[in-house]
């Protein structure tokens, strides 16, 4: 079974080929080894702690689902995974300016690449510089308010952009969107600019409007990156964290998302079997979100999706 | 004659209709480009006031002068030593060359082994590693500490580098793919000729995969350079900052000073500005094929 791929090595022997044993165990042992010390291994100690009342240093004991329990019945909590719906708004607008400015940038407009550099810069921008600039851009009478004002807004009708509760995670999820808007629209690029040219040729010649050809041609051409974006951006939404993390310090004033409730539950209250459950019912939803959206583009889609996983079936195998 | 006027007019509409258009779609581009780099702008400016100034003046006003670099030279050398950003970049620098190289080298040899040999467990790796992007990360922190601190792996630098280290599908990806369109013919003569396996792979295929080696290099890079929440849990005693949590200290010393602060931010951007003019297409490229792990 193991030469059987190659001609070349069945003309030899069938005795056990030692040189690729060494080869394959020196090759993938380490990367194998970090892979469960750093995934599985904490997968299965989180499943098993979100059963028992524990901290770091003490064990009170198996609890059963108590821990679930109190997830759910917390207002608390909920109110917090509730947050993230303010992230997913944030996700498809985001997606949305992203595929237009993507439109516009193949459009064969001059100085495109000015345009795609400066727009996609802000995804390189480190987190905590993110959460400094913001907070200096969204201060009282600085840089946000003093824009505003000179469009006509008088400082009085402006909010507190971090402290009022009507506005504080808008304020947050734009930072978000800041961030990633480019980084999204570098992808739809890529994908609009592996459409077939002479697609929008016939299309003009047959007297298709530009929104027509939008619908038509970019749209069906690029659903697959889209897709994957829209459950990337989705799931993201449900474990967001980082604009409420640095930029609305630590969740103050109604921020803090479940993450950051998880976050507080195992390093300030040292409340590890509670974290865990906590951390246990993000990933089932997370994994939930995923399957569904999954499952309705490929049935009502009828999209194929090329996974790393199906690429294992067609590998060349060589040896 | 009529006819050719109406042509002419026509087209003249057309020609109109598409000016619009044009500078319509360039007026949302600079109102965009002008969204994006405000708050980095504003950073900037803010960066050449002195305390004084800073107080004084509108945050939107221009510094009096341009050229006052004091804050820059104080993030620089620290409020103490242990946080000066020279040291921050030290230490930053030397954790993205060990992370990077150890990435490149442990995707590079997965990918080769996964992508070449077939094997009873091929299968499962894969699945392994599929598996895993299932799982989001940052939901096992909890027990991930758990397992540093059994390993009294919490505060060293060589802790952080592992766990940075620790296996990322993205890169296995890259290569694979790469692999994937590297002629298999290459290794068929070259063992014909009496190259070992090691061989195939250090001499003949791993110079070939410089373009993914760039790109896995470039995310990577500027991914752990940017890295703080881990940073933050696994290096909080004071003896190692990185470039994020260097930044991160100084809302303590420098409070609401924002004038100090943006200078940090500000030399914290140059690395991956600087990067990001040489490499912009190698970092485009490796979006695009991170992407797609799906």
């Amino acid at each position: 079974m193991s030469t059987a791929a190659s001609p070349l090595l069945r003309r030899r022997n069938k005795k056990i080929n030692w040189q690729k044993v060494a080869l394959i165990v020196t090759f993938s042992a380490v990367p194998l080894f970090l892979l469960i010390l750093f995934t599985y291994v904490p997968f299965a100690k989180m499943l098993k702690f979100s059963f028992y009342n524990m901290s770091y240093t003490k064990n009170k004991g198996y609890v059963g689902f108590d821990n679930y329990l109190k997830i759910f019945s917390k207002e608390e909590y909920v109110q917090a995974m509730l947050l993230s719906l303010y992230y997913m708004a944030g996700a498809v607008v985001q997606l949305s300016l992203a595929l237009f400015f993507a439109t516009l940038l193949t459009s064969g407009l001059k100085g495109s690449g000015i345009f795609k550099g400066i727009i996609f810069f802000p995804f390189l921008v480190n987190g905590i510089a993110i959460g400094y600039i913001f907070k200096f851009f969204y201060t009282r009478g600085f840089v946000l308010d003093t824009v505003l004002q000179a469009i006509g807004f008088p400082l009085e009708s402006l909010p507190y952009w971090l402290r009022d509760k009507a506005v504080n995670n808008w304020s947050l999820v734009f930072t978000s969107v800041w961030k990633y808007c480019g980084q999204n629209m570098v992808l739809f690029i890529g994908a609009i600019a592996s459409i077939d040219p002479t697609l929008y040729e016939a299309a003009t010649i047959d007297g298709a409007n530009k929104w027509q050809q939008f619908k038509a041609i970019i749209l069906p051409g690029i659903k697959t990156v889209f897709m994957l974006n829209l459950i990337l951006s989705i799931t993201g939404s449900l474990s967001a964290f980082e604009p409420a993390y640095v930029v609305g310090s630590m969740g103050a004033n109604g921020t803090a998302t479940f993450f950051i409730k998880i976050h507080q539950m195992a390093h300030v209250n040292q409340k590890v079997g509670m974290a865990c459950a906590m951390a246990m019912v993000l990933m089932v939803l997370i994994l939930i979100f995923t399957a569904a959206q999954r499952l309705f583009f490929r049935y009502v889609m009828k999209d194929s999706e090329n996974t790393f996983n199906g690429k294992a079936n067609q590998a060349k195998a060589l040896w | 004659m009529s006819v050719k006027q109406a042509n002419v007019s026509e087209n003249r509409a057309a020609v109109g209709r598409k000016v619009l258009l044009r500078s319509l779609s360039y007026l949302v581009l600079i109102l965009a480009c002008f969204i994006a780099i405000l708050p980095i702008v504003s950073a900037f400016n803010v960066s050449f006031k002195t305390a004084e100034e800073y107080a004084s003046s509108n945050a939107m006003t221009p510094p009096r002068n341009w050229l006052n670099f004091e804050n820059y030279l104080m993030v620089w050398r620290g409020n103490q030593p242990s946080q000066s950003l020279l040291r921050a970049f030290g230490t930053s620098g030397l954790v993205v060359v060990i992370v990077v190289s150890v990435s490149v080298m442990m995707g590079s040899m997965l990918g080769y082994v996964l992508n070449r040999f077939r094997f009873p467990g091929n299968g499962l790796i894969r699945n392994l590693f599929l598996i895993a992007t299932l799982i989001p990360g940052i939901a096992m922190q909890v027990t991930t500490y758990q397992i540093m601190t059994d390993m009294n792996l919490v505060n060293t630098l060589h802790g952080y580098i592992i766990l940075m280290s620790g296996t990322d599908v993205i890169s296995i990806y890259i290569f694979l793919q790469f692999f994937e369109n590297l002629d298999v013919a290459l290794d068929e003569s070259a063992v014909l000729e009496g190259c070992t396996y090691f061989g195939v792979f250090f001499r003949i295929l791993l110079p070939l995969t410089i373009p993914a080696i760039v790109t896995v290099a470039v995310l990577k890079g500027v991914g752990v350079y940017n890295e703080y929440y881990n940073a933050n849990l696994y290096l909080n005693s004071g003896t190692f900052y990185t470039v994020s949590t260097a930044l991160y200290s100084f809302s303590g010393p420098y409070k609401s000073q924002f004038n100090i602060i943006c200078a940090g931010v500000l030399l914290t951007l140059l690395p991956p500005l600087i990067l990001f003019l040489v490499f912009q297409k190698q970092v485009y490229a490796g979006l695009a094929s991170g992407s797609v792990k799906g």
